[in-house]
């Protein structure tokens, strides 16, 4: 397993996650995560190589419903509950010409 | 130390039947809970809300149909309190986030509509570390829930609000939702019962999403007899639900009473003093519910869960990498909170710094690095094949073993503020919960006694999936001898 996780990978990972940090919370969540990552490295002692990866606790693939019209929610159930919404529709602030 | 438990806890069934005979009414039962929550709620925060008029509503209607000889449910006039990540139509739900504030659900949870169906009264939504990310409930945009048996206490976590209105006599049954043990450790640290059923045997549909392939919804009772009775009202396929399993089992009270005559019990040694950080007087305890089982008659051996070492490594890393991408969701565009910004990455950016706590940043932080290019292999990835070997491990077991037995938290409660600032030691709470979730297998957690401070001991029953029965037989002999 490779050096576990620096500040600026921090920084890096909390834009990803689209949260802002302080000077000061980029210094404690990296030693925090740090403790995280340095503890789940005790798992290097196992020989997984041959291991299956199990991602879920069901063997379970695709549910699909029957196709026959069921009755579901109207938006006039939930836009009242958006935090800004314009002609049925959420609103949202310009998306284009954003800078990356 | 300041204790707000009742000196006697009146069940959910003796209250059901009560109320269906006519010998009081669901009005009169609430009305008593209510003066209780009047009385000590400031001084436990068990709720985030308490939904006075709803519930009285609720039951008058209820006093009404038994009046015109109608059908009245399992559960009819029982107060019940929900966890405030759990779908409630037209009350306030906010999984203890500020990033929920003020929104009020669409639609009742599938659990919510079934207890409703069952003649329960919904008396109100509890508290709980935010998005269930904690061990304490000390991560709640609503202040902490204190332990009702040491108001200077956790109650433990997520699920505290609901474990300590139990506790406090607030409610004979709370509902909660377990996803590293966050309904079994705070049920063990506040001397009540609580249950993690076999994933997929209760929908989750309406319920707030931490990590999906672990969270399984289930109940807190003051018996394991109660427990047992709203698991088989909440439990049971639901289409809704895409990861409900069909045959999912909802039959447990008729079978309660046949003992543990001749069954195989394996106590986990690895959760016995094989992981460090389990404290004496709690080794000490279930090793005195384990004579208990062996004097009514079971087959008592010390088993090996080698995996058991690895699992809060694996859990760690699964359960933030899920709830990373779970909690994408909450971008002030659709529900809840919305910080403006000069465009929608900006708004995105504000909402969600504003809106998450420091726990559930650091998690959602966590899953995202684990998840993220370079990384994956080397902690998801491996993250996912511990959990095959623990799914091997317990397969092993339980071709010999009926049960496995363990503590069910490590210590018994701590003062509040001991371990918010160190993630580490608080992660470690979790310890002996965890491998039921990443397997989704069925545990349950019941009050053994109590340590040297006076605080309650739990002891954990796991079972083989789809298995609750033999579980609660387990149980129900251990709460017998317990008492």
């Amino acid at each position: 397993m490779s050096d576990s996780i620096s500040s600026d990978e921090v920084k890096h990972v909390a834009h990803l996650a689209r949260l802002r940090l302080t000077s000061e919370e980029l210094a404690t969540f990296t030693e925090q995560l740090r403790a995280v990552l340095d503890h789940a490295k005790d798992v290097e002692a196992l020989d997984l190589d041959d291991v299956e990866p199990m991602s879920h606790p069901l063997p379970i693939e695709n549910t699909m419903r029957k196709d026959i019209p069921n009755p579901m929610l109207k938006p006039s159930d939930f836009l009242p509950e958006a935090p800004a919404v314009e002609g049925g529709r959420f609103l949202v602030p310009k998306i284009l010409g954003e800078e990356e | 130390m300041n204790s707000v438990t009742p000196k006697q806890y009146q069940s959910a069934s003796e209250i059901a039947g009560l109320v269906a005979n006519r010998e009081t009414s669901a009005v009169e039962i609430l009305e008593r809970h209510l003066n209780q929550i009047e009385e000590h709620e400031k001084d436990v925060n068990a709720f985030n809300l308490v939904t006075i008029n709803e519930a009285r509503a609720a039951a008058k209607e209820t006093d009404k149909l038994i009046v015109e000889g109608g059908n009245v449910g399992p559960l009819a006039g029982v107060p019940i309190a929900i966890k405030d990540n759990l779908c409630t139509k037209g009350i306030p739900t906010t999984a203890s986030s500020k990033i929920l504030e003020g929104w009020k659900p669409p639609y009742d949870a599938t659990v919510v509509r079934k207890l409703k169906e069952a003649g329960a009264t919904i008396i109100g939504k509890t508290n709980l570390d935010e998005f269930a990310m904690g061990s304490s409930t000390e991560n709640s945009a609503f202040g902490p829930t204190r332990n009702p048996h040491d108001l200077s206490c956790v109650p433990g976590g997520s699920s505290g609000g609901s474990a300590a209105a139990v506790a406090a006599g607030f409610a004979p049954i709370a509902i909660g939702s377990d996803t590293g043990g966050s309904i079994r450790q705070p049920a063990a640290l506040c001397g009540v019962v609580g249950v993690k059923p076999t994933y997929g045997g209760v929908s989750r549909y309406g319920l707030l999403a931490f990590a999906s392939s672990l969270d399984q919804v289930g109940p807190f009772a003051t018996s394991v007899k109660d427990a047992a009775i709203v698991h088989e009202v909440i439990g049971g396929y639901d289409p809704l639900d895409s990861t409900s399993i069909k045959q999912a089992p909802n039959s447990f009270v008729n079978e309660i009473d046949q003992g543990v005559n001749k069954l195989k019990v394996g106590i986990i040694s690895e959760l016995m003093g094989g992981i460090d950080g389990i404290t004496q007087e709690v080794i000490k305890q279930t090793n005195i519910a384990v004579s208990a089982l062996s004097d009514a008659g079971a087959q008592v051996e010390e088993v090996s869960l080698p995996a058991a070492l690895y699992c809060l490594s694996a859990y760690y890393l699964i359960a933030p990498a899920e709830a990373s991408s779970n909690l994408s969701r909450y971008d002030g565009v659709r529900y809840g909170l919305r910080v403006d910004g000069a465009n929608l990455k900006e708004m995105n950016v504000n909402t969600r710094t504003e809106g998450f706590g420091d726990e559930v940043k650091r998690r959602i932080m966590l899953g995202t690095y684990a998840l993220s290019a370079g990384y994956y292999d080397a902690y998801y990835g491996k993250a996912l094949k511990v959990r095959r070997l623990l799914a091997e491990n317990f397969a092993d077991l339980y071709k010999d073993y009926d049960v496995l037995l363990s503590p069910t938290s490590p210590c018994t409660a701590f003062k509040l503020g001991a371990k918010i600032d160190d993630p580490m030691t608080m992660y470690v709470n979790d310890v002996c919960t965890i491998p039921s979730n990443l397997v989704g297998h069925p545990a349950i957690s019941i009050p053994f006694g109590s340590g040297k401070d006076g605080m309650p001991i739990g002891v954990q029953i796991l079972a083989p999936p789809m298995n609750e029965s033999v579980m609660y037989q387990v149980a129900h002999t251990l709460e017998k001898a317990s008492q």
